[in-house]
């Protein structure tokens, strides 16, 4: 609670939101996801034909607290399109089921139940749960 | 350690006229959705973060691991 707020992460993270119309704050990759919110909510994004840019939370715990501070959220995954917090994983599916994800994107797609996403693998979350206490 | 049906009273007791139906199989992974007309109006951002500031900082991902929240008007 006593920590200094990292003003330069902020601005970092603050400027990645502004450069990339689509960016997905998650834990792990979309290719190796380390929690399954973030797995499904990457694999919905990847069954659509967007670009997103994506940032693993989990090197270093100030990322989350510094951006859960910035969105107002309190959980990751977060996606933002265009500078904008559409959601975390429920929302995120929510609107890929109902067709708003692909709208929100302006691309075709979605609609129908989300794609489950791969779980993650083995060992690696409990190491994650340990490191971040 | 919270139950369901503890987590179910805090979001009644904290959004007027809100019924919430909380299931959870281990006390620390919940879902919850939640029927009220005080998200009228509101994004899903918007109801969502309604609900999550009934929660203490650091107690979602933290005690209560996991609450996956859909949320309705009536």
């Amino acid at each position: 609670m006593s920590e200094q707020p990292d003003s330069s992460l902020r601005d970092q993270i603050a400027a990645a939101i502004r450069d990339n119309d689509v960016i997905l704050f998650m834990k792990g990759t979309p290719e190796q996801p380390m929690c399954g919110f973030s797995a499904r909510t990457a694999a919905a994004l990847q069954s659509l034909p967007v670009e997103f840019a994506a940032v693993d939370v989990l090197p270093d715990p100030r990322i989350r607290q510094e951006l859960s501070s910035l969105s107002n959220w309190p959980t990751i995954p977060q996606l933002f399109v265009r500078g904008e917090l559409v959601g975390g994983a429920d929302i995120v599916a929510e609107m890929y089921e109902s067709g708003q994800l692909a709208e929100v994107l302006g691309v075709e797609g979605g609609g129908g139940p989300a794609p489950a996403g791969e779980e993650p693998p083995g060992p690696a979350p409990i190491q994650i749960e340990n490191r971040l206490g | 350690m919270a139950t369901a049906a503890e987590v179910k009273q805090r979001i009644e007791d904290g959004i007027d006229g809100a019924s919430a139906d909380v299931k959870s199989d281990d006390d620390v992974h919940f879902s919850a959705r939640v029927v009220s007309p005080a998200f009228d109006g509101l994004s899903l951002v918007e109801q969502h973060r309604l609900v999550y500031s009934l929660f203490g900082e650091g107690e979602l991902g933290g005690e209560i691991h996991a609450l996956s929240l859909t949320t309705e008007t009536p």
